[in-house]
């Protein structure tokens, strides 16, 4: 861990998560409107590229009045809470099943593998759209829903590097000096797919980016009136014949958001893959 | 081939299907929530509020209510639709055409799309082909479907207005099907005016749900192809003189096919799960649409015979990519 391998990658993504982080924090000082506030006076007004530009809002404003600018970066913070908090969740679920499976085998790894095969047998979308309705709208019913779909990701893959792990000199050493399973689990293999975690914790948060998007965007993700790129693009979408600008600049962020940590996953497992070689 | 393995196979989708509609059961029922709720008018008496609770079976216990749930489907009597008051059978199988054909049109533009790029970065390997091909695969790989189908509707729909945005066929034509595969009737019947209205409103969300999968295709096949390209029989063929269209084409392609069609398959049950987001979007009247209708209207019967649908395919494609990997190849075969 001492160097990393800079790439193209790495770097790309981590501007993008920076100025994702810097929309987010910085979202009020960015801006000159509130997100909620509605003036019904100036509701499609354009953007300023447009010749009827007033010079209040850069970005125009939607049906309500409502500032798209604002909006767009007070849409950064729930984008990016429920990236950082469902990615790790399902990480953390995942990664457990899956070290266990991989290291007992057996009846263990029996159950956890039919398991992951039942949830593979769920469209992803649909089954984290029953979720979000069963469970109700709200920050924590997109939380939930990502980690309950998504941990077999982590999982899966988890369970085949454990595997792989497992036939290591290191890990029989281990076994012979006495330690016991968890300890070898967790101090030992843990530390070996450590990086590949990370990898695909970057990945999964470009993937909660998108669900957060889609559940929002169904009308299932946090109360409605307030501000997430999903919510923005469904109503964007009622009026794009009258005004397209309102749905185009979210679905920029979501697009930038997703490619950019995917960069970061891809960036990573090069970083990494050129230290093995090295 | 063994039979005693498909057997096995066979046996084993029984409690995945078993896993699949008891989660579902229980999920869509220990959460708050009345599902008949809407369908009580304001002031309604409340014997006639328990009635129709006894009607949709709601009053007895959890577990009762999934017994006599599976029962009845074992029966192919998948109940009645509480929002559309209809049967729920009928009504997933009239929408299911929809989903198919989209979904069958998708995946023979991802494969066109991906064998393309792949030849061409193939044969133009090195140059400037390749680099697009590149630049295409991880940009395509990396944007889901669902943005895909938005970038589509703003960009063809909205500002360049060329292709139609919602719905399967345009409204003023005149057809009268007695099926609901469209695609395959109105080619039938020569009604061909009626075959570009279906093709040109399904291009769009088609080529959304194709991208990420061409994608793919374009990389694997593209990785399999170099390595063919430097086996023995290769070099055999460029010895006998084979242009080099026709050893890419004829020789190289078709050992190189094997992985490429693994993927497909298990990339087309995902394909399928994508067409929910996409029918929605795009107004297609297909069982995706019908899903998120039906989760937004809490319609027990029709989610859990929509999710089943989805699984019962899910499970099928898988099963038959099995068996074309063990006919195609003949080394797995001897597993």
């Amino acid at each position: 861990m001492k160097r990393i391998a800079w790439n193209k990658q790495l770097v790309f993504g981590l501007f993008v998560l920076g100025l994702m982080l810097l929309a987010a924090i910085a979202a009020p000082w960015l801006s000159r409107h509130d997100p909620l506030e509605q003036d019904l006076m100036s509701s499609f007004v354009p953007p300023f590229w447009h010749s009827d530009y007033d010079g209040n809002f850069l970005f125009g404003a939607d049906s309500l009045g409502r500032d798209i600018w604002s909006r767009t970066l007070h849409g950064a913070r729930i984008a990016l809470i429920v990236a950082f908090v469902a990615a790790f969740l399902a990480g953390l679920l995942g990664t457990a099943l899956g070290l266990a499976a991989g290291y007992f085998g057996g009846k263990v790894d029996a159950i956890i593998s039919r398991l992951v095969e039942i949830w593979m047998s769920f469209p992803p979308v649909l089954l984290s759209i029953v979720l979000a309705a069963v469970i109700g709208p709200g920050l924590l019913t997109v939380i939930v829903a990502i980690v309950v779909i998504d941990w077999t990701r982590f999982c899966r893959i988890v369970r085949a590097e454990t595997l792989a792990q497992r036939e290591m000199d290191y890990v029989t050493s281990a076994v012979t000096i006495g330690l016991k399973p968890l300890q070898i689990l967790w101090s030992e293999i843990l530390p070996n797919v450590a990086p590949l975690l990370l990898v695909l914790f970057s990945m999964e948060m470009g993937i909660a980016i998108v669900v957060e998007a889609i559940l929002s965007f169904v009308g299932l993700s946090v109360a409605s009136g307030a501000a997430t790129w999903g919510g923005m693009i469904s109503e964007g979408r009622l009026y794009v014949n009258q005004a397209w600008w309102l749905m185009a600049l979210p679905m920029l962020c979501i697009i930038v958001g997703v490619l950019g940590m995917n960069a970061l996953g891809d960036g990573l497992k090069r970083a990494y893959d050129y230290r093995d070689k090295s | 081939m063994n039979f005693s393995y498909w057997l096995r196979r066979l046996f084993w989708v029984l409690p995945t299907l078993f896993g699949v509609a008891l989660i579902v059961f229980v999920l869509l029922r220990v959460v708050p929530g009345d599902p008949i709720a809407m369908l009580i008018p304001p002031g309604a008496r409340e014997a006639d509020i328990a009635n129709l609770r006894e009607l949709y079976g709601l009053d007895k216990p959890i577990w009762q209510q999934f017994v006599i749930w599976l029962s009845a489907v074992a029966h192919g009597n998948f109940g009645n639709s509480i929002s559309l008051r209809e049967n729920v059978l009928s009504l997933v199988l009239s929408r299911l055409p929809a989903t198919l054909e989209l979904a069958l049109f998708a995946v023979t533009i991802a494969i066109a799309i991906g064998v393309l790029f792949a030849v061409a970065s193939v044969y133009w390997r090195g140059r400037w082909p390749e680099t697009l091909a590149d630049g295409f695969s991880g940009l395509a790989l990396a944007i889901p479907d669902f943005l895909w189908g938005l970038i589509f509707i703003l960009l063809l729909g909205v500002l360049f207005p060329v292709m139609p945005i919602s719905g399967r066929l345009d409204p003023s034509l005149d057809f009268n099907p007695t099926t609901q595969f469209f695609f395959i009737e109105s080619l039938l019947r020569r009604e061909f005016r009626i075959f570009a209205s279906l093709i040109s409103h399904s291009i769009l969300p088609a080529l959304a749900l194709a991208l990420p999968l061409a994608a793919m295709i374009a990389r694997v096949l593209k990785n399999s192809l170099n390595e063919a390209m430097n086996q023995d029989y290769i070099l055999l063929a460029r010895v006998k003189g084979f242009t080099r269209n026709r050893i890419i084409w004829r020789e190289a392609l078709r050992n190189a096919l094997i992985p490429t069609v693994a993927l497909t398959g298990v990339q087309f049950t995902f394909l399928i799960g994508g067409t929910v987001l996409i029918e929605y979007i795009y107004s297609y009247p297909g069982i995706g649409n019908m899903a998120i209708g039906a989760v937004i209207q809490r319609d027990l019967p029709l989610i859990q015979g929509l999710v089943l649908t989805f699984a019962v395919l899910f499970i099928a494609i898988n099963f038959l990519i099995d068996a074309s990997y063990h006919w195609l190849d003949p080394r797995v075969r001897q597993r």
